[in-house]
């Protein structure tokens, strides 16, 4: 049997995207609070270190020494899994995104994906189904009103969200051909393609936002009305773990995004320089995020009746709509 | 190896329908039913059929139980726990019957049912057989089934529009 093939390096290679992926979340609420700093005239957090480089490592340590309660009054097996829950999809989410070509190392080539399945695309959604639980599952077994509410809040927002998006997943799949993200990411498009694709990337964003629980659309939080939705009863390190998870879904979501509307890790001379495609996509990611908060920044959070209006009455036919003109698209010009 | 992981999953998927009717919470059994589905569907993935696992993760663990979840957290624990004090015989009736068609299910596949792989079809459960599958051979259950799912769909919102006005609108 071929160990080297099977297992070792699967487990060196998710070993290290974790790794880099677990520090790059740690950075982005850095980022996150640097940029918002910058947008409202402020400098942000400077203290810890120079630049403030210190502050997540400040974060992480605080929240690491924080006392674990466990309040009486919740279901206790639930309370301790929902914060997995929505660890986990967030994590796993990153499993299809491809890093760059295969690299050639200790004499075997060495794809820099964890897994190229060719139904990467419906694993991609239907891990994005799955993510709903955590957040359910925290506000029901939180056994509190306010939970309660934002869980119901929140997962209706992610069930409405979730149809427009897998419309416009699908219409990706009719102009690629195929559901294998790393076919996505390697075939060639013609040009009218790409636009089609960018003309519909704003309305999947949007989607992307809700599905995130990103603002505008992030009703979990809600500080004014529901004190902190789903969150209110978690303390200490099970705080800590829905805090990463929400970073760590924009990276991956950004990673997602990326590889399906953006090329991935394309760019000039990566043939030559296998590695250089890890780069690209992490500048590509980067852009995506910096979106993310831009909107954060400049877009105040809507109003709960309009955020499904829109979804539904709005974002829905419109996802029809271009599904519709790509099925159309492909029939006649490809 | 590959039984090893089919003995796994299959333990799994055990643990977790038992878990379903034994639990008194209806949340902890609609998560036993979750574990259950997601343990099915990597017995799909043994097969090879990685569409089925894909559809089922996000058909049933993405939809089906997310609604229970949902149903039960809208109206509440006591009140299922209340109409099941109610109910029990006709419940006991209909479990009853339940019993009896799945034990004869399960006496029909264990003897006499074709057993395994389909044979010189190794691909049986990828996007293209099933999509070609659903397109020529059961063309019409495929059609029947869309369009009652319509129906349901249309009755589902008649009955929402009738009983309440407009929804989600705070009184602002």
């Amino acid at each position: 049997m071929d160990w080297m093939g099977l297992l070792v390096i699967p487990v060196v290679k998710g070993a290290i995207i974790l790794l880099l992926l677990l520090t790059a979340t740690a950075y982005l609420t850095l980022f996150e609070r640097k940029l918002l700093g910058r947008f409202q005239v402020r400098l942000g957090p400077n203290r810890a270190g120079p630049y403030g480089l210190l502050q997540p490592l400040a974060d992480a340590v605080k929240l690491f020494f924080k006392e674990e309660v466990v309040p009486h009054h919740v279901d206790k097996p639930v309370y301790l899994l929902a914060p997995l829950l929505t660890l986990v999809p967030a994590l796993a989410l990153f499993a299809v995104v491809p890093l760059g070509p295969s690299v050639h190392l200790f004499g075997r080539e060495i794809p820099l994906s964890m897994g190229d399945v060719n139904v990467a695309v419906l694993y991609i959604l239907a891990i994005g189904s799955v993510g709903t639980y955590g957040v359910m599952l925290a506000g029901w077994a939180s056994n509190n009103n306010y939970s309660l509410l934002g869980a119901m809040r929140t997962s209706a927002q992610m069930i409405s969200y979730e149809l427009p998006m897998g419309l416009f997943v699908v219409s990706l799949i009719l102009l690629s051909g195929t559901m294998s993200v790393t076919q996505i990411v390697e075939q060639g498009r013609p040009w009218w393609a790409w636009l089609w694709l960018w003309l519909g990337f704003p309305f999947f964003f949007i989607t992307v936002l809700a599905e995130t629980n990103r603002s505008p659309f992030d009703f979990p939080e809600t500080e004014n009305e529901l004190i902190a939705g789903y969150q209110i009863e978690y303390g200490g390190f099970k705080f800590a773990i829905f805090y990463v998870s929400e970073y760590l879904h924009m990276i991956t979501t950004g990673g997602v995004v990326a590889t399906l509307f953006f090329g991935g890790w394309k760019g000039p001379f990566v043939d030559r320089f296998p590695l250089l495609g890890v780069v690209y996509l992490a500048l590509k990611i980067l852009a995506i995020l910096f979106l993310f908060i831009w909107v954060r920044a400049s877009v105040p959070r809507v109003r709960y009746d309009q955020l499904m209006r829109f979804g539904w009455k709005v974002l829905l036919p419109l996802s029809l709509l271009y599904l519709g003109i790509t099925a159309l698209l492909v029939v006649f010009l490809l | 190896m590959e039984w090893l992981f089919f003995a796994l999953f299959a333990l799994v998927a055990l643990v977790g329908s038992a878990g379903v009717v034994l639990s008194r919470n209806a949340v902890h059994s609609a998560l036993f039913l979750l574990l259950n589905f997601v343990a099915i569907a990597l017995l799909y993935i043994l097969l090879g059929a990685q569409f089925l696992a894909m559809a089922q993760i996000m058909v049933y663990a993405g939809a089906v139980v997310v609604l229970f979840i949902f149903v039960v957290m809208l109206i509440g624990n006591d009140t299922i726990d209340d109409f099941v004090a109610r109910e029990r015989p006709v419940l006991r009736v209909i479990a009853g019957i339940l019993v009896a068609v799945f034990a004869a299910a399960l006496v029909y596949v264990s003897f006499w049912a074709p057993n395994g792989r389909p044979n010189g079809a190794p691909t049986f459960g990828a996007v293209e057989s099933v999509g070609e599958l659903l397109f020529t051979r059961y063309l019409l259950p495929f059609e029947l089934a869309s369009v009652i799912l319509l129906a349901a769909m249309i009755g589902a919102i008649i009955l929402a529009a009738r009983t309440k006005p407009p929804v989600g609108r705070p009184e602002d």
